[in-house]
């Protein structure tokens, strides 16, 4: 797979770690949340047949972390963004 | 039909006339005591042993495709029970025991070669967590002995014993692990469920639950919905996408795991041998072809084929423990899908919908677990509760701070 980098352009992804679903970026607040919340976050995937948003970090390269949209039964890849700008769209800070 | 020696005989001598098929290909019933989901290793010898076992003979198996069509026949065949941690080994080792009487009690060859498993070491930490490994395995009842770099010179003089960074100082030694026919698993289990009047139903999709006041009352199949008193889904690989029809998140992702046959060569590999070093395992088949595989490719998919990177990987593992394969020539590679758990370790369980039961999460370590994991999962669905062997793999394991994590790797999937 051609991992295309916002930044660097297409990258082969033997740089890249793979991390897992978009959903641990959003980390229940320790103040707030129960026990519960945190095993769902930490433990729990929807893990689909089909479009998957996944945290990948460009650890041979720039060292960044991007949300790569891609399908699972394909493999094709239909958006890469940083996930920094994912993050802040959906309300943290950095 | 009993299968025997005098069988072949008889059959040669009348033209071999009476063979018959080893199951019947029946129409889904409207009702069923029990329905099994997933027409896998798995899902096969929990009705075998719902049958055998427990006297539930109204038992359905339901498989999308045609039995034995996933990874039951994807794996690299190795059965072993070198496991460290008290909720895996005990169930294990009820498997290897198995392994041992299965032939005999299915009547059916399996090809059970207890061969022998090297797990080998290249320095002195990994002697210590194996010499552990070995005491955990032999208070649980297995076979396990810690052989020196001479003990392994002479059963494997062609590794590379001199490499320069991954040295081997000696291995961990499991005369009874070694491998088996795959395909004859699922056969020889689905002729014994069949036999005892389990209908193995084919090409018949599981499409949805009937769930009415937190009760799993059936399935709806492509072949019409199916009444059951009791469901279990066995559909390792495809769990969450099942589950999701009856509203559950699983603490599972799938992953895929590339598996790949050299051609035929002469007779070189004794038993089952893994590199300490990285991620490599070989075995010799029967026909000659090295059966060998690694690293799992590490992102999710359904795809069942791996890419490029990981065949790299691997190869480059043969490589560094034994360069004599370096002219041998790849035949075939293919890709199954497996369950990542959160901790590596699987799941034969309950769920919070009644009369809804749960097995999976077998990551890449399903094929050996197959007679104890049907075992056990009948033992489950028939009595509501758990064998002791299978008592920790419980669903809520995480929020109870239980897992089982043998490489303590965390609630990281790819890594286990």
């Amino acid at each position: 797979m051609i991992i295309n980098h916002p930044l660097l352009g297409p990258r082969d992804m033997a740089e890249f770690v793979y991390k897992g679903d978009v959903c641990l970026i959003d980390r229940p607040d320790g103040m707030q949340e129960g026990i519960e919340a945190f095993h769902d976050y930490l433990h729990l995937r929807d893990n689909p047949a089909g479009e998957h948003r996944e945290l990948w970090y460009h650890e041979q390269g720039d060292r960044s972390w991007l949300v790569v949209t891609r399908n699972t039964l394909t493999h094709e890849i239909t958006d890469v963004a940083l996930a920094r700008d994912v993050a802040r769209e959906r309300g943290r800070t950095r | 039909m009993h299968y025997s020696a005098f069988r072949i005989f008889k059959e040669a001598m009348t033209g071999n006339r009476g063979w018959k098929p080893a199951w019947r290909d029946p129409d889904p019933k409207s009702e069923y005591d029990i329905i099994v989901v997933g027409g896998g290793g798995h899902g096969l010898s929990t009705a075998y042993y719902l049958a055998k076992e427990f006297g539930q003979t109204n038992v359905a198996v339901l498989e999308k495709g045609w039995i034995g069509s996933g990874n039951v026949g994807r794996n690299t065949t190795i059965i072993r029970s070198n496991y460290l941690l008290e909720g895996n080994q005990p169930f294990y080792e009820l498997s290897m025991k198995m392994w041992e009487n299965l032939e005999q009690d299915l009547n059916y060859n399996a090809m059970v070669s207890q061969r022998g498993i090297l797990n080998l070491i290249h320095n002195d930490p990994q002697r210590d967590a194996y010499a552990r490994r070995g005491n955990a395995m032999r208070l649980s009842g297995a076979d396990a002995e810690l052989l020196d770099r001479e003990a392994v010179r002479r059963m494997c003089p062609f590794l590379d014993f001199e490499n320069a960074r991954f040295p081997i100082q000696g291995a961990l030694w499991q005369p009874r692990a070694g491998t088996v026919r795959h395909d004859a698993v699922a056969w020889g289990y689905a002729r014994g469920a069949d036999s005892r009047g389990v209908d193995i139903i084919q090409n018949c999709e599981v499409t949805g639950f009937r769930i009415e006041n937190g009760r799993c009352l059936g399935v709806e199949t492509t072949r019409g919905a199916i009444r059951a008193k009791k469901v279990a889904v066995c559909v390792a690989g495809s769990s969450s996408r099942v589950m999701a029809q009856a509203g559950m998140r699983l603490p599972i992702e799938s992953h895929v795991l590339q598996a790949f046959v050299s051609e035929g060569l002469k007779p070189i590999i004794p038993g089952v041998i893994t590199f300490g070093a990285g991620h490599f395992y070989v075995s010799q088949s029967d026909k000659g072809g090295l059966v060998f595989g690694g690293d799992i490719d590490a992102y999710n998919t359904y795809a069942q084929r791996g890419g490029l990177p990981v065949v790299e990987d691997v190869c480059e593992g043969g490589m560094a423990l034994m360069p004599m394969i370096g002219r041998a020539r790849l035949l075939r590679m293919w890709g199954g899908l497996i369950d990542m758990s959160m901790d590596g370790s699987p799941f034969i369980d309950r769920t919070d919908i009644d009369g809804l039961y749960f097995n999976g999460g077998w990551c890449y370590g399903g094929f050996k677990a197959t007679p104890a994991s049907g075992y056990c999962y009948a033992h489950l669905v028939a009595t509501d509760r758990p064998h002791p062997t299978a008592a920790a793999y419980r669903l809520d394991r995480f929020l109870r701070g239980a897992p089982i994590d043998e490489k303590g790797q965390g609630a990281q999937p790819n890594l286990h």
